[in-house]
């Protein structure tokens, strides 16, 4: 068929295998796949900078160690910054917690949120229906003198800055709100100054328990007193904050 | 056709245990390679040529990959590594050319 022996030889040996030259030519080529492929294997993993020259070596090191100083650099730029923005947080968290404070203060002061604490609870009793807004504007005064914090009226009126009080029939009325006697004053602050404010001479008590009025108070300390009733928020309509000079 | 399987199940091999060359054999192993190409491709010629002996082929695969870790060797010792296995392949190049001219002539003609 083919006059090339070469040939016939290469076609005879594959289709009859199994001569000890083939077995022996097996093991050898599976040695070299097997060598070339892990070369070719470690070439591909470490063929980076294994083929550089030096001086690409040293440009490439020095390029790296820039790179590196920039990121360093940036590092600490980022750190400042996140420095004075935790600075930040914490003085406005700090104004925030003052400004919290203060709101709760005011907001006893202003009548705006319920208070509780050691105070007295003073029980007018007045049977004649003498009692007007000259004695209790005095009273109110006179606790307001010695350091009350809150007042509340027959647990309907929370007695404020704008608390205004008029005559009424059977009665006083306060912001609006008829009150009869008797009246209940329930008040924080330090209760023996509170007391003994209202008993000075010329005072309060002795104001109403005198004729005419011949009323009865009773004064009780306690140190629980609750002041529950709300005062309506306010707007100033008129008034504007002044820029401090 | 046992050689061809043998050539496939070495590749396949290495391509399944991917082993670390060891750090000593490192700069041996691209030349040994190819001199042992040369030996095969020597050893294919001879079979094309009649003159295939198994003895032959197994001594000069072997010699061909020690002379080559040899020279590399040396080559390092004396300083000129590089410069000696860019010979080494060089002559190797030469030389797997030739075979295959000399195989491609027994089995094309041409």
């Amino acid at each position: 068929m083919s006059s090339s022996p070469g040939r016939d030889r290469l076609v005879a040996s594959l289709k009859r295998p199994r001569s000890r030259g083939q077995i022996t030519a097996a093991v050898l080529l599976a040695v070299v796949g097997f060598a070339s492929v892990v070369q070719v294997q470690s070439q591909e993993r470490d063929s980076d900078y294994e083929n550089m020259r030096e001086e690409d070596l040293v440009q490439l090191l020095n390029s790296l160690a820039g790179a590196s100083q920039r990121a360093e650099n940036e590092i600490e730029q980022l750190e400042q910054t996140r420095s004075s923005l935790r600075s930040d947080t914490d003085s406005r968290r700090a104004a925030l917690e003052q400004a919290r404070d203060r709101a709760t203060v005011l907001g006893i002061l202003a009548g705006t949120l319920p208070a509780v604490g050691q105070g007295i609870v003073v029980t007018v009793q007045d049977p004649e229906e003498q009692v007007g807004i000259d004695q209790m504007l005095n009273g109110i005064e006179e606790l307001r003198d010695s350091g009350a914090e809150a007042i509340e009226i027959n647990n309907t009126v929370r007695v404020v800055a704008q608390t205004a009080l008029v005559d009424g029939e059977g009665g006083i009325v306060v912001d609006g709100t008829q009150l009869t006697p008797p009246y209940t004053l329930e008040v924080i602050g330090e209760p023996h100054t509170l007391e003994r404010a209202l008993n000075i001479y010329g005072g309060f008590v002795a104001t109403v328990e005198r004729p005419p009025i011949s009323g009865k108070v009773a004064i009780e300390q306690s140190q629980n007193v609750e002041v529950a009733t709300l005062a309506e928020p306010w707007q100033p309509e008129y008034a504007e904050p002044a820029e401090p000079e | 056709m046992i050689a061809g399987l043998g050539l496939l199940v070495g590749i396949f091999v290495g391509l399944m245990l991917q082993p670390e060359v060891p750090l000593w054999l490192e700069p041996y192993l691209p030349i040994a390679v190819v001199a042992a190409l040369d030996a095969v491709f020597g050893a294919l010629r001879a079979f094309l040529d009649g003159i295939f002996d198994d003895k032959v082929f197994v001594v000069s695969f072997i010699s061909n990959v020690l002379i080559a870790a040899l020279i590399v060797y040396l080559g390092d010792k004396l300083g000129v590594g590089g410069q000696l296995s860019t010979g080494v392949i060089v002559v190797l190049g030469i030389r797997i050319f030739s075979n295959v001219a000399a195989i491609r002539r027994h089995i094309f003609h041409a």
